[in-house]
């Protein structure tokens, strides 16, 4: 409990001694928000490490060759993850559910496993060395663009291109019959996500002097998949909420030591059992009460 | 050549007999249980324990394992999947539980060292073990320049049999019949007096058992045993496979195991031992943007 103890006594040391920690929360949350956004469109896409493998590596290696600003590194970085993002969606977005979440998962793996680990230029196994990481500094950019992320990702969900994906998400079928252009919508969600992916890979691997490889695999979006659905996939804030919780339980839960994992799995269970649409969703703070729950008194009149 | 063949063989009947039990319960319930490969883990885990550090027989230790890994089939279904059902909750968030229980299997194994909780299920960590020489008969025959290893040889009859075994159970018993309808329409197989939740419940039981002998099978006759083999070696492998052969098919996860066993092995002889790994994964994200219905689409309508 130390952690929050020194949250709530002292913030400014907790800033200055949990830096890094706050910029993982941050990026996490960023790749959260992407997943969201595929997920807010009904599509169970895995692809979201793919695409921050793009987004980092392009970054780390124009800095490295090139010695552009970080500004532009970025950009590039995003800018490509998205470009990969248009052309691998075009293919695969007419899958459905857990057909589309096997073929990203495909997409990650031939990516890392086929690619990365053996182009010369990616260092292949070993990584690349990024001498111009910032750990200390960098938190201040995760944690504005997180703030820009979510308001973007706010006003879209409120906007003509948040109905349509919600009556996509609802049913494909009767979003068409209203005139949806339902392959279009679908398209820009992933290309989105694709985007917001690779901007947090960027900017991820602006916090490490060293970018692994093996980061970029499965259990990376698995991770990520737990974030967005825990949180609650309905509101822009559910991802964050995830992300925030799941990345600190560690730190929070000290005393379960090195039973970690099993605690962790156990309240992974526990919360989906009890509150399958997420932490923030509909239903306020209320719980699905268990059967042998006791059930309050007083009913409220049927209104027949 | 001929041993590469052979080793395909040997492995293909690992991957089918992981993956029948994947797509079994994918065909009934549609939902990708991703706590199998946790149960593969565990079955071989526990086998080596009972062996080295309880002293057992092998073949007791054989049995008990299955049998291990039969039950954790149960609790997947009473924790993870059943709950949730009652709920109506979404399908995805079946698959978060899933995971969670993965976790806590896979992190209770890697923390069994001497003096921990675990240390009854296992003591060596995160390290890979062997199971020791003596404790199974191993007649090695060398015919032909090939060597015959009777531990690998026996996985291919053994993984056949219990396949044939389930196939009839499928096609002609009362049970197998009350499966497929349940796979069908759970509606309208409740209406037909079936008990839906004993042959879900049965589902599970069937799929993990398969999923523990496989664990065991592989960590014997390829002397690797970690907390990691199911993640490593047959988690995103056994998606593969299911893909190949058509999602809830029977024969074709069969098949697809057979067919994935022999693509990495020619992608080894032909292209070196770097790309194998990617290989299988972009066939997966061809076969699945190509033919969705996988190799065996035509029996899709009637599944397994």
């Amino acid at each position: 409990m130390d952690l929050l103890t020194q949250l709530f006594t002292d913030p400014f040391a907790f800033w200055t001694s949990h830096t890094l920690l706050i910029s993982q929360i941050g990026i996490n949350s960023i790749l959260a928000s992407s997943m969201f956004v595929v997920l807010y469109s009904g599509q169970l896409s895995l692809a979201a490490p793919g695409f921050m493998a793009i987004g980092a590596y392009t970054a780390v290696l124009m800095d490295l060759y090139w010695h552009t600003p970080l500004a532009v590194d970025f950009a590039a970085g995003t800018a490509l993850a998205g470009l990969v993002g248009a052309i691998v969606g075009l293919p695969v977005l007419r899958l459905r559910g857990v057909f589309l979440a096997i073929a990203t998962i495909g997409f990650i793996e031939a990516l890392s496993l086929g690619v990365i680990l053996n182009l010369p230029i990616t260092g292949e196994g070993l990584g690349l060395k990024n001498i111009d990481a910032d750990p200390v500094g960098g938190v201040n950019i995760v944690l504005i663009s997180l703030a820009v992320v979510v308001y973007l990702l706010w006003r879209l969900t409120k906007g003509r291109l948040g109905y349509a994906w919600t009556a996509v998400r609802q049913d494909e079928l009767a979003a068409r019959s209203q005139g949806i252009d339902v392959p279009r919508y679908k398209l820009i969600a992933f290309v989105i996500s694709a985007l917001l992916a690779g901007y947090a890979g960027a900017a991820e691997s602006h916090l490490y002097f060293i970018l692994d490889p093996n980061e970029y695999g499965v259990p990376r979006t698995v991770q990520v998949l737990t974030f967005a659905v825990l949180g609650g996939s309905g509101n822009v804030l559910g991802p964050v909420v995830g992300a925030l919780f799941l990345t600190t339980f560690p730190f929070i839960f000290k005393q379960a030591g090195d039973y970690i994992g099993v605690v962790s799995g156990a309240v992974l269970i526990a919360i989906i059992v009890f509150r399958p649409q997420g932490i923030v969703g509909r239903g306020g703070f209320a719980f699905v009460r268990p059967r042998w729950w006791p059930r309050p008194q007083s009913r409220a009149p049927s209104t027949g | 050549m001929g041993q590469q063949i052979l080793n395909a063989i040997f492995i293909g009947s690992i991957y089918a007999l992981f993956a029948v039990g994947y797509t079994l319960v994918f065909g009934v319930l549609d939902i990708l249980n991703l706590a199998h490969s946790a149960v593969f883990t565990l079955g071989a885990a526990v086998t080596y324990t009972l062996v080295v550090n309880h002293g057992q027989s092998f073949w007791l230790a054989c049995v008990l394992g299955i049998f291990v890994a039969a039950l954790m089939g149960l609790v997947i279904e009473y924790v993870c999947l059943r709950p949730l059902r009652r709920r109506r909750a979404p399908p995805i968030a079946a698959l978060i539980s899933t995971i969670g229980l993965a976790l806590i299997i896979i992190a209770a194994i890697e923390q069994g060292r001497p003096g921990t909780l675990f240390a009854w299920l296992w003591v060596d960590g995160a390290n890979p073990v062997t199971m020791p020489p003596g404790a199974f008969p191993n007649p090695t025959w060398h015919v032909a320049g090939l060597t015959l290893e009777g531990s690998k040889l026996a996985v291919i009859p053994i993984s056949l049999a219990l396949m044939l075994v389930l196939g009839y159970v499928m096609r002609s018993t009362q049970v197998g019949r009350g499966l497929r309808a349940v796979a069908e329409n759970p509606r309208a197989a409740r209406l037909m007096g079936i008990d839906v939740d004993r042959m879900i419940a049965l589902t599970l039981v069937i799929s993990s058992a398969l999923g523990g002998l496989a664990g065991i099978l592989f960590g014997v006759a390829l002397g690797d045993i970690s907390p990691y083999i199911g993640r490593d070696s047959v988690e995103v492998r056994g998606l593969a496979v299911i893909v190949l052969g058509g999602m809830g098919s029977i024969p074709g996860a069969v098949l697809g195991g057979y067919l994935l066993g022999l693509i990495e092995v020619l992608a080894v002889v032909l292209l070196g031992s770097n790309v194998r790994a990617g290989v299988a994964f972009a066939a997966l994200f061809l076969m699945l943007v190509l033919r969705p219905q996988g190799f065996f689409g035509a029996q899709l309508r009637e599944r397994i």
